[in-house]
């Protein structure tokens, strides 16, 4: 259960591999109550790699992996079924994506089609099915990472941008058809964060860690805040350069680019 | 079949709400069939408990509101049979004109006699009476296979004393019989005292409670130095008639109307400036020289019952209580827990202070001789979980427990040392409902 404090017993990361899942969820075990994690993972051995990293740092975690492949829907509710078997699940990280650097967006058809698919039409299948599990049990937050790329897409991203701003939008407007019921949806922009996945991308400025997106969602489950940009800095940033005129944001992002 | 009503529910202090399925039977007949048919279920009444003990997501929770019929009523012995349901404010109406008070009441009368049982409250006279459960003479269980025990503390004792604050977790407690208590009058002859520091506030309550059946301080937790812990005792007995002036009569309950707090009032409403320029004009309204007075019932035992949805005031983050109990040589942990929580920032808008008697035959009820302290404190306040883990720790320790009907953040390893007959409950509770029908999400949160 989640106590009154906000703090969480039992979760399940969608996208057991990544990174700021995983610091989330070392995050959430600081309040001393998370007693299970769950780690939906494509590949079982890889997330045998983050099960190990997460019983070294949190000593007595219950630690189960689930075989869940965002690009194939059938695996989406036997993984369910076994995350939510034994009890409730308070909280859903929905944490996997493609960041579709490699993917080439008006040759690679198929590779576009494989970031709609995990970014946007897995994100709001596994989410919805989860918001149905929350609803039969009564309480839960589902965390959702979005991006700042959400706000405003660029020349160079814009394929995944527009995943983001659909699954964002998804659950911006699933948040507040849910609110004041015991369920909440977090949405998390956040700004370019230090992993494998940006590793040998030119940084942006504000750049984050894991665990400082991490220490940002923990904030925003026990406040129950629909929406949260990490760091929190990136939120006026983004504000400013949303409404930056056409021309000026295209010489800024081109910049920042190279 | 009674059809389930899905809405939200919460406990008072309204931090964990859940979308619930709620049935509200109108029979006692009709409970043992909802309870044969559920999987997970828990008993709810009028939902005082401040975390979430009167509540299950996932499963049932059985509103016993409408089981408020008083069966019978003895006006010779006193006894009073009623169904679970009856609210204390409901019996207090009826009896008290006829010169009858219930045995114990807590600080609100809008709790039903089935939580009463369940929570084993307690109230201002504990030193001299006890706790609820020990006024008990019967109770009538649904247990999970959907038929009737009935318990007492000379037959079926086990189950009698394991439902006596067992939260609920052995059975839905349909009907009870009540010994309640003769009074002269439905008047309190009260005397409100100043104390102008912590330690002359404890010793003054151990020197009053030798010669008073009610009492209770007020602690203000904003004072710093030499008027840290400052409060006011309030204590006091049913007057008697010839204190009664002959144009008041001694039977008019006086209990008002409520007004409501119509709206969630933003969280920062109750800060620590707030608090302290409340508690110093409540601190200056009491006479410095204490004088007994003819006092309300209501005024007396149920002040805050004058503002209906009172919970309101915390805005939608909500707030804990705390209610810890240490024995007499860990006392100091009153003064460090004051201090604890105002380190925090955060200001306890109402701090209660008592001093309990003996505990009783239950396993789980609450109450052990020494001191009890229960402190309001606004959920949002930062670092408020580490500090009560901190404290909880301390508590232990000594060999004192926190309130689990207060409860909504307790970790669960330290529950058997607060609680060191837990495994002595737990045994009972099994018997009684081997497949964990009756369960809640306090229950689930602590293990149990």
């Amino acid at each position: 259960m989640r106590d009154g404090l906000g703090a969480i017993q039992r979760v399940l990361l969608l996208g057991g591999n990544s990174e700021i899942g995983l610091a989330t969820v070392k995050e959430l075990a600081k309040a001393g109550r998370l007693s299970h994690a769950f780690l939906a993972v494509r590949s079982v051995e890889s997330g045998e790699v983050s099960k190990q990293r997460l019983l070294t740092e949190i000593p007595g975690l219950n630690v189960t992996i689930l075989h869940f492949d965002a690009q194939d829907p059938s695996t989406f509710q036997p993984m369910l079924d076994s995350a939510f078997a034994d009890g409730a699940i308070d909280c859903v990280i929905s944490a996997f994506g493609l960041l579709g650097n490699d993917v080439s967006p008006l040759e690679d058809v198929v590779g576009v089609e494989r970031l709609i698919q995990v970014n946007y039409t897995a994100a709001v299948i596994s989410g919805t099915l989860v918001v149905q599990r929350f609803r039969d049990q009564g309480h839960g937050s589902l965390v959702v990472l979005s991006s700042v790329a959400a706000e405003r897409s660029r020349y160079d991203n814009y394929v995944y941008a527009s995943t983001k701003a659909g699954v964002d939008s998804w659950s911006s407007g699933l948040s507040d058809a849910l609110k004041g019921t015991g369920i909440d949806v977090i949405v998390v922009r956040p700004g370019f964060v230090h992993t494998k996945m940006t590793e040998g991308l030119p940084v942006a400025p504000l750049a984050t860690t894991p665990e400082e997106v991490g220490v940002v969602i923990v904030e925003a489950i026990r406040q129950r805040k629909p929406l949260v940009w990490a760091p929190k800095t990136v939120r006026p940033l983004m504000s400013a350069l949303r409404h930056l005129p056409r021309p000026v944001f295209q010489a800024v992002a081109k910049k920042a680019g190279n | 079949m009674i059809e389930a009503q899905r809405r939200v529910i919460s406990g008072w202090g309204r931090t964990s709400p859940i979308l619930a399925s709620v049935a509200q039977p109108d029979l006692v007949d009709n409970v043992g069939s909802i309870v044969r048919n559920s999987s997970r279920i828990v008993a709810r009444g009028l939902g005082r408990s401040y975390g979430d003990a009167a509540q299950v997501g996932g499963g049932l929770t059985l509103d016993t509101t409408h089981l408020d019929r008083i069966l019978s009523f003895d006006p010779i012995s006193g006894v009073v049979e009623v169904e679970a349901g009856v609210s204390l404010d409901h019996l207090i109406r009826m009896l008290a004109p006829r010169g009858w008070f219930v045995p114990v009441t807590p600080g609100t009368r809008y709790v039903t006699v089935g939580g009463a049982i369940a929570s084993d409250v307690h109230g201002k006279n504990h030193h001299a009476v006890g706790s609820f459960g020990q006024h008990v003479g019967e109770l009538t269980l649904v247990t999970a296979d959907g038929s009737l025990q009935t318990a007492s503390a000379t037959s079926n004792e086990r189950t009698f004393w394991a439902t006596i604050g067992g939260m609920g977790l052995t059975g839905v407690i349909l009907r009870a019989k009540i010994q309640l208590s003769a009074v002269p009058s439905a008047k309190i002859m009260a005397t409100t005292q100043r104390s102008g520091d912590l330690d002359s506030l404890m010793s003054d309550m151990s020197a009053i409670d030798a010669d008073v059946p009610y009492s209770v301080a007020w602690v203000d937790t904003t004072t710093r130095g030499k008027r840290f812990g400052r409060g006011l005792i309030s204590h006091g007995d049913f007057a008697e008639k010839s204190d009664i002036p002959a144009n008041v009569n001694p039977f008019d309950l006086g209990l008002p109307d409520s007004v409501e707090i119509p709206v969630n009032l933003p969280a920062v409403t109750l800060n620590r400036a707030t608090v302290a320029a409340f508690n110093e004009l409540w601190f200056r309204k009491a006479p410095k020289r204490a004088s007994p007075m003819l006092t309300s019932l209501a005024d007396f035992f149920h002040p805050l019952d004058m503002v209906g949805r009172w919970n309101r005031i915390y805005g939608r983050p909500g707030f804990v209580q705390y209610q810890f109990v240490v024995p007499d040589d860990g006392a100091e942990l009153i003064g460090k827990s004051i201090r604890a929580i105002s380190a925090t920032g955060g200001a306890s808008f109402l701090t209660v202070l008592k001093r309990f008697g003996p505990a009783n035959e239950a396993p789980m009820s609450f109450p052990m001789e020494g001191w009890t302290l229960a402190l309001d404190i606004p959920a949002r306040i930062d670092g408020l979980d580490r500090v009560l883990d901190k404290l909880d720790e301390k508590i232990a320790e000594v060999g004192g427990r926190v309130y689990l009907s207060k409860d909504a953040r307790l970790r669960p390893e330290l529950l058997s040392t607060m609680y060191p007959r837990l495994g002595q409950w737990q045994e009972a509770r099994r018997e009684l409902d081997p497949a964990g029908t009756f369960t809640s999400d306090l229950a689930t949160r602590l293990g149990i």
